[in-house]
């Protein structure tokens, strides 16, 4: 440590104003305090700081989303392998298929986000902000797997600029970076989000899973199948025709998007979160109760003419990017509402709304997305609500004293 | 039976060093000195020049705008220096203790059943700019009265010293002191107090036991919880050993400006009380107590969330009865420590084994981190125990919206009420800087 030590002593000068290299500044900082502890010491106010920094969220995080990309990779891999026929399911070859496939994704988004990063701190003299760790990370996991790169680069800049840095970077954001991401392309190239053949890889990669796709075989998500349902019945099957449990769906070996098929391991990232305390639990609750609610209403009245009515709420809760919304992007605190009792209501809207959307609008089977959206927007409104009733009481408060 | 309130909200800092109630020595330091930027809202005009013959109680400065607020000097001597910083800004004021530091200006007492002349006393003798008011946390202006006075009875600061040591045995001052107050105000005198504690029965006080970790000593905190101060609220604060000095003075025509210091931190070899005078120089009070282990120290005059770090040279500053001795940390090169599992690291999230060991701490100086916009939410809440929205009121201070202010109670806080907030954040702010600029913006645009 202490030849790297000195070694970035060495070469700081070039970075420094008038220096070779000051062009980079920024991200010679970023990497310098990436590696090493700032020593700089406060100036004013408190003599001592708590040990926990923006560094230490963002990277509990972007841990607290390991499974779900673990998971993401090896489901990638199982339904190619369940869609070519094979019977036999090897771990490491299924893994490392997700993995080739997931990977330039993965840099994509990294490489043109964290660019975007670099450029505007360099040009604003500001230090490197870790936000888009998360996003970063949070983008490949929430998009169809076939999405092509060059969509997800353009959707990546565009949401990176129009949605953060035009606000002032991390913090100053009023919508989630990478659901934005999503809804760009979302709405700017439907055919590659939805539908029954982004979903799942189909071609072979570096000669992993070759063999061709069985007869019968079908992409189409469980929310994707039930928006064409028709009838009084609904069943759901995998790709190749067989019907799914709710132990499945709970699992997550299902068609979806890369990391929010498998329930099960978004809820071993939320234990992370919460035992950290990282993300807030009143929004997390909030929302797997307010989708519970609006499940169980739904329910209750099935309709043919709304399929996924037909769904038991935790069907709801299991299906399609609910959990995943839940417990990643409405917790975001940046975008989520900032009061304590702002957080519940936030959070049971965004439930509320999500299973709404996907229920009784057959065009948009994933509600999550629009539902931590719109919320986005109304979150200050809510926390504009709070704020004025603690003004009221310190008005109230000065009226029975006069 | 008092009062009592228990407040939930808050944090106490485990920090090595604590001193143990005793006094270790007494001390006649080499200098003492008086610092005006420590009585806020005074605009100083001096009286004194160097060479001067001072006694304890003698005036070193008044204010401009009510020149019957003074402040006197602690220590019978000789004004060594008047320390003038840039566009003439008077800085301190350096005081040589003769041969008999503790000789005292004799005060008048006689009248001050009259509240005019009560008065009279308490600014002539200095303690008046020892008291502080809210709203602006600074000192009272002459002439107005109060709707309360609010005494703070202990200090809940990380590694505090103990006030009942040095308020041991003083009951008759401070009853007396008690009794002057009272001339000011037809509202009640609060002392707030721990259980346990030695200022109970006094008679026109009302006491109130307070439990729960720091700022439950701070006064803004307690006066929130007894009765918030509204717009157009005065109210005065001054804590128990001020009281005691105003019994004092009462009682005998005097000032004592003695003071138990606390020498505390984990860079302190032996912790404890040391007996001297107020505004004592730092170098006679830490002299050969400091470790001696080639890491770079930060001396504080006061404590860790909001004293003053002084160089060695320096001196005790007001209001502080505290010296806390920290590493500095600028010489510490630690590798990523963003990812450590260190139960070295002191925090109050959980991601850092530390946060559950019940041990102490020894924490640097350095910020951990870098400035950020405010990202997290929620966690200054959880260490101010007011009916407070920080991060909206801060926000409001930082836009420089004085009605968002005025509705989000601003009146009702002072910097050091935020520090524990500073301490958590982080995004790093620094949010005992903000808020003060905020109460100096607020005040100037107000008058």
């Amino acid at each position: 440590m202490k030849s790297l030590r000195k070694y970035l002593d060495r070469i700081k000068p070039q970075f420094e104003p008038g220096g070779r290299l000051h062009a980079f500044q920024s991200v010679f900082d970023g990497f310098e305090t990436f590696l090493f502890t700032p020593t700089t010491t406060s100036r004013s106010g408190v003599s001592i700081h708590d040990s926990l920094d923006s560094k230490r969220v963002m990277i509990i995080v972007v841990l607290a989303l390991v499974p779900c990309l673990l998971f993401g990779m090896y489901n990638v891999g199982y339904q190619h392998w369940l869609s070519i026929g094979e019977t036999q399911f090897p771990f490491w070859q299924l893994m490392a298929y997700g993995f080739l496939a997931l990977l330039p994704r993965l840099l994509v988004s990294y490489i043109v986000g964290l660019g975007i990063e670099f450029v505007v701190a360099q040009w604003r003299k500001e230090e490197i902000q870790e936000g888009f760790l998360v996003s970063g990370i949070l983008i490949p996991l929430i998009c169809p797997i076939e999405i092509p790169l060059w969509m997800l680069a353009v959707a990546t800049a565009f949401s990176v600029i129009f949605v953060k840095e035009i606000f002032g970077g991390t913090g100053y954001n009023i919508f989630n970076v990478a659901l934005v991401t999503r809804a760009v392309l979302f709405f700017g190239y439907p055919s590659k989000m939805s539908g029954d053949s982004v979903f799942v890889s189909t071609g072979s990669i570096c000669g992993l899973g070759e063999g061709a796709v069985v007869d019968g075989f079908s992409g189409a998500t469980p929310l994707g199948q039930i928006a064409s349902n028709t009838g009084d019945t609904l069943t759901l099957t995998n790709v190749i025709g067989e019907p799914l449990s709710l132990w499945d769906m709970f699992v997550g070996l299902i068609p979806g998007s890369v990391g929010e098929t498998s329930t099960l391991c978004i809820l071993i990232g939320a234990a992370i979160l919460l035992a950290t305390g990282i993300a807030s639990w009143r929004i997390m609750l909030s929302v797997f109760a307010g989708g519970f609610v609006m499940a169980a209403i739904a329910h209750a009245c099935p309709s043919a003419s709304y399929p996924a009515s037909m769904l038991t709420p935790l069907q709801q809760l299991t299906l399609g990017g609910f959990a995943f919304a839940a417990v990643y992007m409405a917790t975001d605190p940046v975008t989520a509402s900032r009061t304590n009792p702002g957080k519940y209501i936030y959070g049971f809207l965004i439930g509320v709304i999500a299973v709404l959307i996907r229920t009784y609008n057959n065009g948009y089977p994933e509600g999550a997305m629009l539902a931590v959206l719109l919320m986005n927007a109304f979150a200050p409104l809510i926390d504009y609500t709070v704020v004025q009733s603690n003004i009221r009481r310190r008005l109230r408060r000065l009226k029975t004293k006069v | 039976m008092a009062k009592a309130i228990k407040l939930k909200k808050g944090l106490d800092i485990r920090i090595h060093g604590v001193a143990p109630s005793e006094r270790l020595k007494r001390i006649i330091p080499a200098s003492c000195a008086v610092v005006p930027d420590d009585y806020q809202g005074i605009t100083p005009k001096i009286d004194v020049k160097e060479g001067d013959a001072v006694l304890a109680g003698s005036v070193l400065f008044h204010d401009k705008q009510y020149p019957d607020v003074k402040v006197v000097s602690p220590v019978a001597g000789t004004i060594q220096s008047v320390v003038r910083g840039e566009r003439r800004k008077l800085e301190r004021i350096v005081i040589i203790p003769s041969q008999t530091p503790e000789e005292s200006k004799r005060f008048d007492t006689s009248g001050i059943d009259d509240s005019v002349l009560a008065q009279r006393l308490l600014l002539d003798s200095g303690l008046w700019a020892w008291m502080r008011q809210r709203p602006f946390n600074i000192v009272p202006a002459p002439g107005t009265e109060p709707r309360d006075i609010m005494v703070t009875g202990f200090d809940s600061s990380p590694l505090a010293p103990d006030y009942e040591m040095s308020l041991d045995g003083h009951k008759e001052d401070i009853n007396a002191a008690v009794r002057l107050l009272g001339k000011f105000t037809k509202g009640n005198i609060y002392i707030g107090i721990r259980r346990g504690s030695c200022l109970t029965d006094i008679k026109g006080a009302e006491t109130i036991i307070f439990d729960g970790p720091h700022p439950a000593g701070n006064a803004g905190i307690q006066i929130a919880n007894i009765n918030p101060v509204n717009k157009g609220d005065v109210v005065w604060t001054l804590d128990a050993v001020t009281l005691m000095r105003i019994g004092h003075l009462v009682n005998t025509g005097t000032l004592d400006m003695n003071v138990d210091v606390a020498v505390t931190g984990c860079e302190v070899k032996t912790p404890g009380y040391i007996n001297t005078i107020a505004g004592a120089d730092i170098a006679s009070l830490t002299e050969g107590n400091i470790h001696d282990d080639n890491v770079h120290h930060r001396i504080i005059s006061g404590n860790v969330l909001t004293g003053h770090p002084v160089g060695k040279d320096s001196y005790l500053r007001f209001p502080y009865n505290h010296i806390t001795v920290i590493p500095e940390g600028d010489d510490h090169a630690e590798f990523m420590g963003w990812a450590s599992l260190s139960p070295q690291k002191m925090s109050v999230s959980r991601s850092f084994p530390g946060h559950f060991t019940k041990r102490l701490f020894c924490p640097d100086a350095r910020i951990l981190g870098g400035r950020r916009a405010m990202i997290m939410s929620g966690l200054y809440d959880k260490v101010l125990p007011m009916d407070i929205m920080a991060e909206f009121l801060i926000k409001a201070v930082i836009s420089r919206n004085i009605d968002r202010m005025e509705q989000l109670g601003i009146y009702e806080v002072a910097p050091e009420d935020f520090a524990l907030c500073e301490y958590v954040d982080p995004s790093k702010l620094e949010l005992q800087k903000i808020l003060q600029e905020g109460l100096e913006y607020i005040r100037k645009e107000l008058n």
